[in-house]
């Protein structure tokens, strides 16, 4: 079994971190709202859910900037000219066909920008909630603006997810060099 | 007893600091995103590392003025009460806006 080195950050900026950041959100949708709408939580929950937030946020900026700054110069690397094999340029792969190229003009176009909404949000939400703590509840208006920036995160980062699993399926990252995975199979 | 029938202990600003400068910090990216489209001067200008093109000046230009924003408003509202409802409400038209302006098919309507 191998990888590449593209391959590995490909899979450590998707699979790792946004798809945690994906999972870890319905759940902190569902705590923000359980929490600041009942009495009934204790402060080692309150604390729980603070480090739950903010683990959130450092997913979020942990994949945006992998996928920016370490992903996406591979997926918009120009061939040289008279490149007739265009697979280890994957923007210049979708763009060469019709059915294919929306997913760089549509989809990659769409993700890039909208993905950073998703760690503006979440840092936001983190922050007022642990700034306000309990007292969250007491705030109708602040609770219901750090639930929907809640949502909207979670949205941001589905697009994103999304568009990069449907990405990466016709044309993935590829190259670097060769890790190998030693599995030894048993007969 | 719902949590929501005490007073509150604090003053709203600073939530809605942060609040509105998240609305603000993510509809400059969007505009950013937009303007790096349509104008080659702004698109070159963009280019902070080359490597990422212009989405490194969008998104670092962008994150400067969320956080510049931020600490703003943070400075001006942290022990007031400010109008939660209008702030959250342009806040919210502010990220709803960054939805539509990033989707490329709305963006290369303008």
């Amino acid at each position: 079994m191998e990888i590449t080195a593209r391959g590995l950050w490909t899979l450590i900026h998707g699979m790792g971190f946004g798809a945690l950041y994906l999972l870890a959100c319905s759940g902190a949708l569902v705590e923000l709202y359980r929490f600041t709408t009942s009495s009934e939580f204790t402060v080692g929950q309150e604390r729980f859910l603070r480090f739950y937030l903010i683990t959130m946020v450092v997913l979020a900026w942990a994949s945006v900037l992998i996928g920016a700054y370490v992903v996406y110069p591979w997926y918009r690397a120009a061939p040289p000219p008279g490149t007739a094999d265009l697979s280890m340029f994957p923007q210049r792969l979708l763009i060469s066909s019709p059915t294919t190229i929306a997913w760089h003009s549509l989809g990659m176009e769409w993700k890039e920008h909208v993905a950073w909404l998703a760690p503006i949000s979440i840092t936001m939400v983190a922050f007022v909630f642990i700034k306000y703590g309990r007292d969250l509840g007491n705030h109708r208006q602040l609770r219901s603006a750090v639930l929907c920036f809640a949502a909207a995160s979670f949205v941001s980062a589905g697009i994103a997810g999304f568009f990069g699993a449907m990405i990466t399926r016709d044309a993935p990252v590829r190259g670097g060099h060769t890790i190998q995975l030693n599995w030894r199979e048993e007969k | 007893m719902s949590a929501s029938s005490n007073r509150p202990a604090l003053a709203n600003g600073s939530g809605a600091a942060a609040v509105l400068a998240a609305g603000i910090g993510a509809f400059a990216l969007a505009v950013l995103a937009c303007a790096g489209d349509k104008l080659a001067h702004v698109r070159s200008s963009l280019i902070f590392y080359e490597p990422t093109g212009p989405l490194s000046g969008v998104t670092t230009a962008a994150i400067l003025i969320w956080l510049l924003t931020w600490v703003i408003l943070e400075g001006r509202w942290r022990n007031k009460t400010v109008p939660a409802g209008r702030i959250n409400g342009a806040a919210l038209i502010l990220l709803g806006l960054s939805f539509l302006l990033t989707f490329p098919p709305i963006a290369d309507l303008l």
